[in-house]
């Protein structure tokens, strides 16, 4: 019998559009990115406990983070580290700029084909940069495998199937399916766990390739008596693409224009909280058949 | 060939309110292209399902009926499209922003190599001109949706892919038939030429479905809180003044991420779309995605304490100031003039 699972647990840094404060807008009308704080999308959070729940029960389980964003996105693979992760992956490239959620769904499923035999991936449901909840079953159809969406809870673990509990709009599905398998997670899964002091201790100097070019010289000694510390970083040249599938060009969605919207204010009737105002007004509307 | 296609979701022998929705907005849209409207049922039982669908003014309709089709899993549903938009070449499909459309879309637009955009607001039919490649496309789907971190509206379109693929949420566009009499023809492909065994190795064990205990869609009177609300008990001032006026309790995104209501509640572009007579919007900014939710309400009512609250400007009556004054206000005046 084998021993244990490998898990993939796919996780994206997103802009906190949760707490968008009054300077999240420039004059405009863009976004001005540097005023949110960049967030381990919650969801994926969902995932990466789930994924761990499942390490803490099947021994041998190894629980690796994949993700595919900028060089500061290596926060998300430390940050997954910190919480039980056992290693991560950060696939960057300039050639990924621009990407829909197709291309970034053909780039993840061809990291994961040089990432070798697993058994599961997990994901959150969706992002909250673009609510899409596409790259998980794009990327599942395009490695030939089941998906099973809007997981709250995996009920069963086998060598060679899970039965998981899925949360709808309207109700729950049991539903078991066959490994290899991809899950994504709802946000009404368990949240996920804090970081561990240790971890944070062990991985705190975790670092890619490109960002140990930029540290000091004093700790690059720790790289070779440590690799634990290496996070792995994939460029586009290493995932045997096809250079037309990436970026902007293997991207079937083009935004043609954005507008701002500039509203064009009714002739609104002004109230203050005076009493005569409101009386007034709850009369006017009795009056009017809108309520009552 | 070519056409514009819808996929249907059928739940107990019953066509979902948002496909008949998509239909009807793919009826007008097929009329502008000069195209045929064809739909696509997958499921068990399905007899006499056309009576619902024609009205509409589908032309063909696609009925995949077997016992194994429903309830919905993904790989048979899949393998059915893919297979048959390899065929049929449809230059448009329209699925459901639901839970099976979610899940369904991204994994047949995936298959075909073909952009799909989620949680549509609108949809137009519009030419399209790229200087720099020196290409023009006629008659292109924009599929129109409030985008990234606010007052953006994004028009995105799919020049080179087909189809091209949308999704909308329910109640976003408006359910009406066309024709009681118009028929559609009706095509019963063999199943076994589009699935195979393997795609039914995921099995329902077992599913318990609700009926919607909310019907905030279909509510004369809406009273949403937003992040101003401040707290989940702030929010019982609202469920008070609903009780009292007969209306329903809705909330921003904001509000709900906050915990201060459930996500049932949720209006706006990944919620609920609402066209009441009278909207309170409380509390509430006003962010486009929110907006997109509730614009085409009757009246609204913004109260606020900023004054410059984009809300306000959708508003009939703005009043500024402080929820937990305003409110009991209203419910005491409301209570006077009706004695």
């Amino acid at each position: 019998m084998k021993k244990g699972f490998r898990i993939i647990v796919l996780a994206k840094q997103v802009p906190d559009t949760r707490n968008v404060g009054k300077d999240a807008m420039k004059a405009d009308g863009t976004v001005n990115r540097a005023a949110l704080p960049a967030i381990f999308n919650p969801e994926d959070l969902n995932a990466l406990e789930l994924a761990l729940r499942i390490k803490d029960n099947n021994p041998g389980t190894t629980v690796t983070l994949l993700t595919m964003g900028p060089g500061r996105a290596a926060e998300i693979v430390r940050e997954g580290l910190y919480r039980g992760a056992d290693d991560g992956v950060l696939l960057t490239d300039r050639a990924f700029a621009g990407s829909d959620t197709l291309a970034t769904s053909y780039a993840l499923a061809q990291t994961i084909k040089v990432m070798g035999e697993f058994d599961l991936i997990v994901s959150g449901r969706q992002a909250i940069d673009g609510d899409t909840a596409q790259v998980g079953p794009q990327v599942a159809e395009k490695l030939k495998i089941n998906q099973i969406t809007y997981v709250e809870e995996v009920l069963q673990v086998d060598p060679d199937f899970l039965v998981v509990r899925r949360r709808l709009d309207n109700g729950v599905e049991t539903v078991k399916a066959p490994l290899p398998l991809l899950l994504t997670v709802n946000s009404s899964a368990p949240n996920c766990r804090s970081r561990n002091a240790k971890l944070l201790m062990r991985y705190k100097q975790a670092r890619t390739v490109t960002e140990r070019q930029e540290a000091a010289e004093d700790y690059l000694y720790l790289y070779d008596s440590r690799p634990f510390l290496n996070i792995l970083e994939i460029t586009a040249s290493e995932i045997f693409a096809t250079p037309d599938l990436l970026g902007l060009s293997g991207s079937p969605t083009k935004v043609k224009r954005i507008e701002n919207v500039v509203l064009q204010a009714k002739d609104a009737v002004r109230l203050n909280t005076n009493d005569e105002g409101i009386h007034d007004l709850m009369k006017e509307l009795i009056e009017s058949h809108v309520i009552g | 060939m070519n056409n514009l296609f819808v996929y249907c979701e059928v739940e107990d022998g019953v066509v979902a309110d948002v496909s008949l929705e998509l239909l009807t907005k793919g009826r007008n849209l097929a009329n502008e292209l000069k195209c045929q409207l064809e739909a696509v049922v997958i499921g068990s039982s399905l007899d006499q399902i056309e009576d619902q669908i024609s009205p509409f003014g589908a032309d063909l309709i696609y009925l995949f009926d077997d016992p194994r089709l429903a309830p919905y899993t993904t790989a048979p549903h899949a393998s059915i499209l893919i297979k048959l938009f390899q065929q049929e070449q449809p230059q448009i499909v329209l699925l459901g922003a639901t839970p099976i459309g979610r899940d369904l879309g991204p994994r047949v637009s995936s298959a075909l190599h073909s952009g799909l955009t989620a949680d549509c607001t609108s949809l137009e039919i519009g030419d399209h001109e790229d200087k720099k490649a020196n290409k023009a496309d006629k008659d292109l789907l924009y599929q129109i949706r409030p985008a990234f971190g606010g007052n953006i509206i994004a028009w995105i379109i799919n020049p080179d892919c087909r189809p091209q693929m949308a999704t909308v949420r329910e109640g976003v566009m408006r359910k009406q038939a066309l024709d009681a009499k118009y028929k559609a023809i009706v095509h019963r492909p063999i199943i076994a030429d589009y699935v195979s065994e393997t795609d039914f190795a995921v099995q329902i064990i077992e599913r318990h479905l609700e009926k919607r205990k909310l019907n905030i869609k279909g509510a004369s009177i809406v009273v949403s809180g937003g992040y101003g609300v401040g707290s989940k008990e702030n929010f019982k001032l609202l469920y008070d003044l609903a009780d009292v006026l007969g209306a329903e309790v809705g909330a921003s995104r904001a509000a709900v991420d906050a915990g201060y209501v459930d996500h049932e509640r949720q209006i706006g572009q990944t919620g609920i779309t609402v066209r009441p007579k009278l909207y309170i919007a409380c509390g509430i900014s006003g962010q486009v995605q929110h907006r997109a939710g509730m614009e085409e309400s009757a009246q609204v009512i913004a109260i606020n304490t900023d004054p410059e609250a984009p809300i306000n400007a959708l508003a009939d009556y703005v009043i500024t100031g402080d929820l937990a004054e305003v409110i009991p206000k209203m419910i005491r005046y409301y209570k006077e003039n009706t004695k």
